[in-house]
């Protein structure tokens, strides 16, 4: 373990959970409040493959998975036990000429939705795809509401003291009053 | 004995933050001047202390005095000088110190240039400014005293994280610390004018320049943080729309919407509690942001328990900051009054959009990032919320605001003419519909449509301004190079300030779409002597070799790039273990151009010489970067216009002449 590990609490994971695949968050604790963690370098090369469309295809849908005991990362950017044996699975997988679509059917069997990387669209999950646009709908409407009000609304008067203030924000302001009305 | 002077400066200042709290408001609620009047050299006197605190602590890293726990936990004597300094901020408690200064540096600052406002809304606001520093301060005494001793005195320090031994590391937190605590001017000008019960155009143009500074630190800040991720993580990505990041990105987003708001409420003195209600917001996100990295929820609901303390702390902390603003917001705002009106096309609309569009931005990434809390608490099950969900989201919306960024400074306040418009960019749309039709065609798009997208919007962004910025030239007399330059010096910094933050979106469009379709990474095995043909570049492996760093050893890697016969760049990129422990890092080398970076980060040792290793080819990756440079020079810019320099210039030369000249 890092040294600095213990500092922090944001990293303080289930001890089950292998190092490695911390490392991104760790790395990107650094980013607001300083995490700590290092880095290695992740190598497609212990996969041979037939093509370079075998190969790609491989990049594609392992990238389309989740290291499930990882923060934030797909399968391919873990270097978590767990993820390589992962990779090494669907990469069998491919080589028995299983297409990505049963590869990925069996791994939501196995894992449930939580292996895509990319949630599903489906009735569990409408409340993550939807959810803020409802938010934003409403606020959207509150906006075109106030934007159809102040159309209609009168320009109101300003009251005597405000007249004052303005009075006296002139008089000390060396600008004059046509130049400042056109700066932005 | 220098560390306890610390701690005590630390509860010094404390004290003087509470009096701080206390007596300014008390002053401006009863009337008696000289409490009011006490409110700066309060300011002073908190600075001073909390400035003494962090130097104590500067003194016992740059000692290596390891018998104080935090400097044995974060430094080695090993370091490197500069390190020695960052590493004051390479942890928990030191950072929360840092925080501390700086929060006590804004409050000197607007001590020390608010001469010209009325003494009344001085108190108030630097009362609310010791309120959150209280806060802070107290954090820091109750659960993370950067100062506590350590016994026995161990012989060497654990050493800094290696990640952090970093130039753009180093700068990072400071800059970003400087927008968050930078908001909290914002924050407390909106909380005394509730407390005041005055909103007005005086109070949004007190607080505009403020709010506009801390945005800039925080743009600087959040792209140092970026472009560090991209050159030291070693897989050349630039956001990950990890929990982290989206922490600094909410204060942003907000912020963003808050210094277009003000401008409203500047000019035409309208959305007066909506912009009160942002400076909220922008603030609160910020300590939100805090919350939810310091105390482990985001891990998992459950991880919270593992610094109950801390997490607590900010918890009640941000509950009393956030309900009491909002409580205050709810009981004061039905009364101000809502400025003038506007017609449906006008310059108001137009912010209100932006608005719209900023908060839902913020919405979004608040969502995305608590929605595996929401789903676990609930048991709804464990969803994955990453990178794709995010930026299917935001793809969703951008291309609306950046149409919208092109119409926006075209508009006129209050009210506007559809032809007016129409016959003003009609030109700069039917060139950017030319873009979009060209790319389409051309072999920069490859098959996604985002590509023509993305540099259209770019071109229009460009055009549109271009557009309104000989818009605003024509009707003067000299040639347009004099008019501009005399448009500089007089009224116009703010107005090109703005444009230059916005030609810093286009530029940051074109490189986000540039690099997002057209990134080339390869993972290859090579042996010395091999080369390997990518986009054009000829990457020869001359083999690898041990160095030593002052505190670390390396392999470093040697290649040759070229480009046809001709040889561009020499790169040695590294693979690091610090002699501290840890796992051993990547240094990537990186040949930057401003069309694109040649990147070579070396993997594992394979055998026989052979390296695994990774090449990338990142086309307008720069932009970027230098697209968030020009948004934060825009800010500066923007900040320097001549309506707040005069306000400063009375305040310090009485006669007005040094105004008025300027």
């Amino acid at each position: 373990m890092p040294p600095a590990l213990n500092l922090y609490p944001l990293l303080k994971m289930d001890p089950l959970i292998k190092m490695s695949c911390m490392i991104k968050s760790l790395l990107l604790g650094a980013l607001l409040l300083l995490g700590s963690g290092s880095v290695s370098a992740y190598t497609l090369e212990e996969f041979q493959f037939d093509s370079p469309e075998q190969q790609t295809e491989f990049r594609e849908l392992i990238a389309k998975l989740r290291c499930l005991v990882c923060q934030n990362e797909s399968l391919a950017g873990s270097q978590a036990e767990l993820a390589q044996d992962l990779r090494n699975e669907v990469y069998r997988m491919m080589r028995a000429g299983q297409s990505q679509d049963e590869i990925l059917d069996f791994l939501v069997e196995r894992y449930g939705d939580f292996v895509l990387y990319d949630p599903p669209l489906k009735p569990s999950t409408y409340l993550l795809w939807f959810g803020p646009f409802v938010l934003i709908g409403i606020a959207g409407f509150v906006v075109v509401r106030t934007i159809l009000s102040k159309k209609r609304a009168a320009d109101e008067p300003i009251s005597a003291s405000e007249q004052e203030r303005l009075q006296a924000l002139l008089d000390n302001s060396p600008d004059s009053p046509s130049s400042s009305s056109r700066s932005t | 004995m220098i560390p306890e002077l610390g701690h005590l400066a630390l509860i010094f200042a404390l004290i003087l933050a509470t009096a701080q709290a206390a007596m300014p408001l008390a002053g401006s609620l009863t009337g008696h001047r000289p409490w009011m009047t006490m409110a700066r050299p309060l300011a002073y006197g908190q600075f001073v202390f909390v400035a003494i605190a962090f130097v104590a602590l500067v003194e016992a890293f740059l000692t290596s005095d390891f018998s104080v726990l935090y400097v044995a936990q974060n430094s080695n004597s090993l370091l490197p000088g500069i390190y020695k300094v960052s590493a004051v901020w390479g942890g928990h408690e030191g950072s929360l110190l840092l925080w501390a200064l700086m929060m006590a540096g804004w409050g000197a600052a607007v001590a020390a240039f608010s001469r010209n406002l009325p003494l009344p809304v001085v108190a108030r606001v630097i009362s609310v400014m010791g309120m959150v520093a209280i806060g802070f301060l107290l954090f820091m005494l109750l659960t993370s005293n950067p100062f506590e001793r350590l016994f026995p005195v161990p012989p060497e320090g654990r050493d800094l994280n290696p990640l952090l031994q970093d130039f753009g590391l180093a700068i990072h937190p400071p800059m970003l610390y400087m927008g968050y605590v930078g908001f909290s001017v914002a924050f407390a000008f909106a909380i005394a004018a509730l407390i005041g019960g005055k909103l007005d155009a005086a109070w949004a143009r007190w607080s505009r320049p403020w709010t506009t500074v801390a945005w800039v630190f925080l743009t600087i800040g959040i792209a140092l943080g970026s472009w560090w991720a991209y050159y030291e993580l070693g897989w050349g990505g630039w956001w990950f729309w990890d929990p982290v990041e989206n922490a600094s990105l909410m204060p942003w987003l907000v912020g963003t919407a808050l210094i277009h708001s003000l401008a409203v409420t500047e000019k035409r003195a309208a959305f007066k509690s909506w912009t009160v209600l942002l400076a909220i917001s922008a603030f609160s996100l910020s300590l939100l942001g805090t919350f939810l990295v310091r105390s482990g929820v985001l891990t998992s609901v459950h991880a919270f328990a593992t610094d109950p303390e801390r997490g607590l702390f900010i918890l009640i902390f941000l509950c009393i900051v956030i309900g009491g603003s909002l409580a205050l917001y709810a009981w004061r705002a039905p009364e101000v009054s809502e400025g003038g009106r506007f017609d449906l096309l006008s310059r108001e609309s137009a912010l209100l959009l932006n608005n719209l569009l900023f908060v839902a931005f913020t919405v979004l990434v608040l969502f995305g990032t608590l929605a595996p809390l929401i789903y676990e608490a609930f048991n709804l099950g464990k969803i994955s919320v990453g990178f794709p969900w995010f930026n299917k989201m935001f793809l969703a919306l951008a291309p609306f605001l950046a149409l919208l960024l092109g119409i926006g400074p075209a508009t006129r306040w209050k009210s506007d003419q559809p032809w007016r418009l129409t016959k003003l960019l009609w030109l700069a749309f039917a060139l950017s519909i030319g873009v979009l039709v060209l790319t389409s065609m051309s072999a920069v798009s490859g098959d996604d449509l985002w590509v023509p997208i993305g540099i259209a919007l770019a071109a229009w962004l460009l055009f549109s301004h271009l557009t309104i910025v000989r818009d605003r030239l024509k009707h003067k007399q000299q040639g347009w190079r004099q008019a501009m330059v005399a448009d500089f010096s007089g009224n116009g910094r703010s107005f090109y300030g703005m444009v230059v933050a916005h030609l810093g979106v286009a530029m940051f469009i074109v490189g986000v779409t540039m690099v997002s379709n057209h990134q080339i990474e390869k993972d290859l095995r090579m042996s010395p002597g091999d080369s390997h043909e990518m986009a054009g570049y000829r990457f020869e492996f001359l083999g690898a070799q041990k160095v030593n760093g002052p505190n670390y050893r390396a392999d470093q890697g040697h290649f040759l790039v070229y480009r046809g016969e001709r040889q561009i760049a020499e790169l040695f990129p590294e693979k690091r273990s610090y002699l501290g422990g840890g796992m051993p890092m990547t240094e990537a080398a990186i040949d930057a151009g401003f069309f694109r970076d040649v990147y070579v980060s070396l993997g594992e040792a394979v055998g026989g010489g052979d390296w695994a290793l990774r090449l990338y080819y990142k086309p307008y990756v720069r932009w970027i970067w230098l697209g968030a440079a020009l948004m934060a020079l825009g800010g500066a810019i923007a900040v320097s216009d001549r309506r707040y320099r005069t306000a400063r210039a009375r305040s310090t030369a009485p006669a007005g002449a040094v105004g008025a000249k300027a």
